[in-house]
């Protein structure tokens, strides 16, 4: 049973990202590309999980791997879509150096 | 904390997430949109580490400090420039992690079959992620070859390699446990499998690819979130990899090639496209600039070669000045013009130029019959009147900016060599059309000094 339900939150969750980005403009397309790949970091969840689990030496030792990993893909996916989004200014909002 | 308020949490997570992305639909809330979805990001890890089930942190503390310098010292230390190939080495990193996470999972207790082949896929999946985004990583930064690199019996021997990981991957299910050596078999054959998709894939292409591999890391989370169990794994992994699905689908479009034909074909050596001859008519920087001086409308039409010789912010003083000259200046971009999507916007963002200039190519088209002078910088494909009129060209049938349609075209180029596709371009024997020979920026540094002087 919990199969199908995961399953489920599987489905509703890919036609809710269908919905939701179907409508972005091309000047972001690199943003949210970038913005996207710091949420699938998210696997930092698992990592943590398995990393602190205190279960076998190998299963904490694949976690803190992974912890690292992820890591780099949440803070550096956040920061540089960050960066990147501050470029983006409109005409005359104070915004030309 | 309970497991019951962990998961409310993670509810929470979600839907900032959810309000993130959509907000980065539009440029205006776009950066608090992404700050939204970095808060949800730091509810679901804090929470995540109170839970009962931690007990050990000294693994965390330090993995999690040494991904984070590593991750904050790239995000500031990266030019825009190398943006394409930076988002790749994320990716691959987001790759590796899911891979991980479903290889840790499989030291958990009571390994059912289901939870074997989510293991399975997560390893799949996340193993092409990280060396497929390796080799992206690699063309991109020129550090191996950005052409494609193609074999006899590529197909079969990529088929072969899938039937093998599919093989052990059925065998690994039946029996699961953390010693078999099905299970490494597919590890290893994943990784393989992961250069192998992506090395006949050349420089142009890479738009898709990256759009592809960033599916691929949301769908790698959300295999991970199926072996342990874990919801916000599988929402938040399903929505990047819808978002990297339709990215992936408005590259392919916008190239008028499926999904299928840019990943096992290198590019079209089947068609010869009608020979092209003409005249070259060349023009110098002095006569350019009485051009644009002239001109009421002015387009600027950049690709990947502006990326290449570094010109954006010569190019935005250019355009600065044609304005204060009483001139229309507009930036069109190629859906698929340089190595990822939106590249060309990024850079402009960066010089400065502000977003409500940059236009889109099915805004300019109509109109393009009253711009005065169009400027191709470092464009070729994109711009070549081959894929409206020539049915024997490889990319007949690609949407194309119609810069042909303009009143003046000058193309900047350093030689009469063809684009990546290798396909002739009418374009350059245009009975409007100018060729400014030379380094772009060069050219574009010169115009900048005729009209301050």
């Amino acid at each position: 049973m919990e199969a199908v339900y995961l399953t489920f939150v599987l489905v509703l969750s890919i036609f809710l990202g269908f919905e939701l980005i179907s409508k972005v403009p091309a000047t972001l397309h690199t943003p949210l590309m970038s913005g996207a790949n710091a949420i699938s970091g998210i696997t930092i969840v698992g990592a943590l999980l398995s990393a602190g689990a205190g279960q076998a030496a190998i299963a904490s030792w694949l976690g803190a791997f992974a912890v690292a990993f992820a890591m780099v893909n949440v803070i550096g996916g956040y920061m540089v879509t960050d960066r990147m989004l501050g470029m983006f200014k409109k005409k005359d909002s104070g915004g030309s150096k | 904390m309970s497991d019951v308020l962990i998961n409310l949490a993670y509810v929470v997570a979600a839907v900032l997430f959810i309000f993130g992305l959509k907000m980065l639909g539009s440029p205006a809330t776009a950066r608090n949109g992404n700050l939204l979805s970095s808060v949800g990001m730091l509810i679901a890890v804090v929470v995540t580490l109170l839970a009962h089930s931690i007990v050990e942190f000294h693994f965390i503390v330090i993995a999690g400090l040494i991904g984070a310098v590593i991750g904050a010292f790239a995000a500031r230390a990266v030019a825009m420039t190398a943006m394409p190939e930076m988002v790749a080495l994320f990716n691959g990193s987001g790759g590796l992690a899911s891979l991980l996470v479903g290889w840790a999972a499989l030291y958990n207790e009571g390994t059912t079959t289901f939870i074997a082949f989510t293991i399975f896929l997560s390893i799949l999946i996340g193993g092409i992620t990280t060396t497929g985004s390796v080799v992206a990583w690699g063309k991109l930064s020129e550090v191996m070859p950005s052409r494609a690199i193609v074999f006899a019996a590529q197909r079969i021997v990529n088929g072969a390699f899938l039937a093998a990981i599919i093989l052990a991957g059925v065998m690994f299910c039946m029996d699961p446990s953390t010693s078999s050596p099905e299970f490494i078999a597919v590890l290893v054959l994943s990784m393989i499998l992961g250069v192998m998709v992506v090395i006949p894939i050349g420089g142009a292409d890479m738009p898709v690819v990256i759009s592809l591999l960033n599916s691929y890391s949301g769908l790698a989370a959300c295999a991970a979130g199926f072996a342990i169990h874990n919801n916000i794994l599988i929402v938040a992994g399903a929505l990047v990899g819808a978002a990297g699905i339709i990215l992936t689908n408005i590259m392919c479009k916008a190239m008028n090639r499926s999904l299928a034909n840019v990943l096992f074909s290198g590019f079209g050596a089947v068609k010869t496209a009608t020979k092209v001859e003409g005249e070259v008519k060349p023009i110098t920087v002095d006569d350019a600039y009485l051009i644009l001086e002239a001109a009421s409308s002015v387009t600027f039409v950049p690709g990947y070669g502006m990326a290449v010789a570094q010109a954006q912010h010569v190019v935005r003083e250019l355009g600065n000045l044609l304005e204060q000259n009483g001139a229309e200046v507009t930036y069109a971009i190629h859906p698929v013009a340089g190595r990822m999507p939106g590249h060309m916007n990024v850079l402009l963002a960066e010089a400065n130029v502000p977003y409500d200039q940059l236009v889109e190519m099915d805004d300019i088209n109509p109109r393009i019959d009253n711009i005065d002078v169009a400027v191709v910088i470092g464009a070729n494909d994109v711009v070549n009147p081959a894929a409206r009129n020539d049915e024997n060209s490889p990319i007949y049938g690609m949407p194309i900016i119609n810069v042909d349609k303009a009143r003046t075209v000058f193309v900047l180029k350093r030689s009469m060599a063809s684009g990546f596709s290798g396909v002739d371009n009418p374009l350059f024997f245009g009975e409007n059309t100018r060729m400014l020979f030379g380094d772009a920026k060069e050219s574009i540094t010169g115009l900048v000094a005729q009209f301050k002087s």
